[in-house]
């Protein structure tokens, strides 16, 4: 064999080439990247479901004795450091007191802990229920057993240690075990009896004072078509008047016997004493719930904590929001999102539709394109502004001309609304529609439209059996960024409907059963209250948190449903499976 | 779109080529003023003078008179192709198409690529209609009525025309659901109709036995070459008059390919067939009738032995051997 020449070293020799070439900078840059936005999201959600979760759970009742000879008691919300000024020792009266508080502070460079402790007892001369209490002014601390949390209806929560309960002016226990026990015995009770009366009240009570409303409206449109002070208008006044008097003496037996439950329930009543000592009765009518926190064991623990949440999710709020549920905002956010879709879907796909399968390609849908793509810019709020002066103050105005004219002045579809809500969010969320639904369209294969074609198919019919199924997914892409978008957005509603209160649901049992026109609560809307307008801000902290969390739920929760149906939708109709 | 309009009026010539070569006589051919070409008596036979002729007229950009064998005058003809021109916006894809397949027999249409094979099938049953740019002039007739004529519904003719791509394109959904599509986009909705319809129709596309106890399978599911005699079935449901297939089986191995072409066989007969091929063996075997396309001009069209052993025309000799193309 010839002596053939060593094989170069391709191995050793390894070409200098750019960092940049080689791309590794790229890879880090962009995982880099990835890292960094998914360490946000997840850091969001983790406060969000972390402080979101934690609010309902029940703390222990701590009773504290400070320096200056006052006592507290309350539930911990939450501790931090800092560095207090040399002048809040001056407060400390007793000298001893105020030198071990210097020492204590300095021992810790000039530094002490305080705690935020949610007081409670909230009444018309005491509004401050939230007191922050630094380490150095705790003089002793206890748990005392018999301390109850109360949430009462009104005033926010209570805290204090039973003494006695009282049936009317008579003492049926006088010791805290006693009181607790009857309190168990009674209090289910109570409520359902109060409730009751409230109903008759509402109902019953109300149905005939609309009776008689009802009357006087009718004089009223009578008036309207003959002439005020005609004769008819004279008969109707009449008629009105005299069913009112018809109907006096049924609506005074059944306001008796309202105020006579009333009165009863009324009367058992807890005395407690408060951290300072001081006695208070409280009447079980007004207790929503009340349990011994420094008694109370794990599970009964998670009961309370279940029952807060069921409340919350399913209950009125109170307290200016700050107490209660949000049941009629989560009902109005999904109405909201679904009369939104409704809307928005059908009228995106038609036009995006129009756009790619039926208008000439040109300048012009080039144009139109742009344009539609534009509008997913536009600010929200200035979607809210448009919708406040052209649905509600055009078009609803316009409906109350000529069909609520004798409801007039007041408004019936001529102020914010669910509906003139829902048509507003659907112009925000329609390009996310239509672009989404052109992309799709454009994604079908020109070779299926060809195959329908060849077959004798029409246009409509190949859109419709073909290109229509095959774009489906791509459509419910479209569909589930809208809820995405819509569902969470709060300035524009702000404008068209969203309120702080909406005893009425936008649907409910009453004749027509829909009411487009009512205004609704939203999620979105009452965290905002919540957060920002809320009275009493430190109460209303912790649901901040907790709503956000719900409304985060509820979108995740409707885009779930929605990839659930694209993922059938895809598999049958592009993969074929 | 407005495709009937733009395509019926239109009258005008851009290209150059197309208005002057009348009166022409190029070598060995008439002019277009004669519909019929010459007999092939006129014609001599394969020499040195018409290979400049062709390829002469072509690099003109000129028309020229299609070589047709004497054996194909005496068919009847259920498709004829009278002076048909194509344009895709300003370039000329067909030049003076005339030709008339031969009713219940297969023609095949070879040539070399992008010679408008796909182009003059397409506009049988007026799929150009689909593209913006296109124009046309001249006209086509199925059993005698027009199909570029202003008044033809080409909804009606689509359905009298069964179409196959190249590649296949199962629509997303059944078996059953693909094959019945022409009858129910004219609303059939008899069940038995339609299940008549489907056995019959997957019979006919040799695919019955394999598919028939999975008729309600996605048809995307099936092979590249079920698939292909799915669309095939799918065409036939409608009972067309004639079939069009495009390259039906450059997408297939050979095994998919030679079913293909025993399909080819035993439609014959009850469909005619108008079928492009690549593939000269392909044109031999399943065709009766072969016509030869080069640069938008039918070159030369009979029955596919001579073409094929005694080709008339010295550029037809040179595709079929493998010369060029
Ligand atoms: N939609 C179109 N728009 C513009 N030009 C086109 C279009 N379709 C085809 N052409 C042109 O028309 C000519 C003929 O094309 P055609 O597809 O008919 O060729 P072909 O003979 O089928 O080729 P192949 O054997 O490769 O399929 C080509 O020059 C092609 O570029
Ligand atoms: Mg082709």
């Amino acid at each position: 064999m010839a002596k053939s020449d060593p094989l170069p070293p391709l191995l050793q020799t390894r070409r200098r080439s750019s960092l940049f070439a080689r791309g590794e900078p790229m890879v880090w840059m962009t995982g880099g990247a990835l890292v960094l936005s998914i360490a946000m999201i997840i850091g969001l959600l983790l406060i969000v479901i972390v402080r979101g979760g934690q609010t309902f759970w029940p703390q222990k009742l701590k009773k504290v004795a400070r320096v200056d000879g006052t006592y507290l008691m309350g539930e911990l919300t939450k501790t931090e450091t800092y560095k207090p000024e040399d002048f809040v020792f001056d407060n400390i009266q007793d000298p001893d007191d105020r030198e071990r508080a210097r020492a204590m502070v300095a021992a810790n460079k000039g530094r002490s802990e305080r705690r935020f402790i949610r007081t409670g007892n909230r009444s018309p001369e005491n509004r401050e229920d939230f007191m922050w209490v630094s380490d150095f002014e705790v003089k002793q601390e206890s748990f005392p057993e018999w301390a109850l949390t109360i949430e009462r209806s009104e005033w926010g929560r209570f805290y204090g240690i039973p003494t006695a309960f009282y049936i009317g002016e008579e003492k049926a226990a006088d010791t805290a075990e006693g009181a607790w026990t009857l309190y168990e015995q009674h209090h289910g009770d109570l409520v359902d009896k109060w409730t009751k009366a409230a109903e008759i009240e509402k109902e019953e009570i109300g149905d005939l004072n609309d009776e008689i409303n009802d009357a006087r409206e009718a004089a009223k449109g009578v008036a309207l078509e003959h002439g005020e002070g005609s004769r008819q208008h004279q008969d109707a006044l009449a008629a009105a008047q005299a069913l009112a008097e018809k109907l006096e003496p049924q609506l005074d037996a059944l306001r008796g016997r309202v105020d006579r439950m009333r009165a009863e329930s009324g009367q058992y009543q807890f005395l407690l004493e408060d951290a300072s000592g001081k006695a208070h009765r409280v009447r079980l009518v007004d207790i929503i719930r009340a349990y011994p926190a420094n008694r109370a064991g794990w599970w009964d623990n998670v009961g309370t904590y279940i029952a807060r949440w069921w409340e919350f999710l399913t209950d009125e709020p109170r307290e200016a929001n700050n107490e209660g549920g949000v049941w009629p905002a989560i009902f109005g956010t999904i109405i909201l999102t679904m009369i939104m879709t409704l809307i928005v879907v059908p009228f995106g796909v038609l036009g995006a539709l129009y756009l790619r399968e039926y208008a000439k390609q040109g300048t012009l849908v080039s144009l139109v394109r742009i344009a539609v793509n534009n509008l997913a810019g536009v600010p929200s709020i200035v979607f809210g502004v448009f919708g406040f002066g052209f649905f509600c103050y055009t078009i609803g105005a316009g409906i109350d001309q000529v069909f609520f004219e004798e409801r007039l002045p007041l408004p019936t579809y001529g102020k914010g609304g669910i509906l003139w809500a829902s048509l507003t969010l659907a112009l925000l969320t329609l390009p996310v529609v239509v672009v989404a639904t052109e992309e799709a369209l454009s994604a079908v294969p020109n070779s299926m439209r060809e195959g329908s074609y060849a077959c004798g198919a029409s246009k409509w019919q190949t859109i419709r059996r073909i290109v229509l199924p095959r774009a489906m997914p791509g459509i419910m892409t479209g569909m589930i960024l809208a809820i995405a978008r819509g569902a969470g957005e709060v300035a524009p509603i702000m404008l068209v409907g969203a309120a702080k209160m909406a005893p009425d649901l936008p649907v409910d049992g009453e004749f027509p059963f829909v009411h487009p026109e009512r205004s609704f609560m939203h999620l979105g809307f009452h965290i905002y209250d919540l957060g920002f307008q809320s009275p009493n801000a430190k109460a209303a902290e912790p649901l901040v948190f907790t709503t956000t969390f719900l409304l985060i739920a509820i979108v995740v929760a409707l885009n779930i449903v929605a990839i659930w149906i694209r993922a059938r939708l895809r598999r049958a109709y592009i993969e074929g499976i | 779109m407005d495709e009937e309009e733009k395509m019926g009026e239109d009258t005008q010539t851009p290209v150059e080529g197309a208005e002057h070569e009348a009166n022409e006589v190029v070598a060995g051919f008439v002019s277009d003023q004669e519909p019929v070409p010459a007999s092939t008596e006129a014609a001599p036979t394969t020499s040195g003078s018409q290979l400049g002729g062709v390829y002469e007229a072509v690099s003109e950009g000129r028309a020229f008179d299609t070589f047709t064998h004497d054996a194909m005058l005496e068919k009847d003809d259920i498709l004829e192709i009278e002076q048909f021109d194509l344009w895709y916006g300003t370039n000329q894809a067909l030049y003076k198409n005339s030709m008339g397949v031969p009713e219940g027999e297969v023609t095949a249409l070879i040539g070399p690529s992008g010679c408008g094979k796909s182009t003059l099938l397409r506009s049988v049953n007026r799929m150009n209609d689909l593209v913006a740019s296109v124009r046309i002039q001249g006209d086509m007739r199925l059993n005698g009525d027009s199909i570029y004529g202003a008044g033809t519904d080409v909804i009606e003719l689509r359905k009298r025309i069964g179409m196959v791509f190249q590649k296949p394109n199962p629509f997303p959904m059944s078996i059953y659901e693909n094959i019945v599509y022409s009858l129910r986009i004219d609303g059939v909705r008899d069940k038995n109709v339609l299940d008549e319809v489907a056995e019959k129709s997957l019979r006919g596309a040799g695919l019955w036995e394999e598919v028939k106890d999975r008729l309600e399978d996605s048809a995307l599911r099936l092979s590249g070459g079920q698939q292909q005699r799915l669309c095939i079935g799918r065409a036939i449901a409608g009972e067309p008059d004639v079939l069009l297939l495009d390259e039906p089986c450059s997408a297939l191995d050979p095994i998919a390919t030679g079913r293909i072409e025993d399909l080819i066989t035993e439609l014959k007969g009850t469909y005619t067939i108008l079928i492009v091929t690549h593939n000269m063996q392909q044109a031999q075997r399943a065709s009766d009738y072969t016509a030869f396309m080069y640069l938008g001009r039918l070159v030369e069209f009979g029955p596919t032995q001579d073409l094929f052993v005694r080709p008339r025309l010295k550029e037809t000799e040179d595709y079929v051997t493998g010369r060029f193309g």
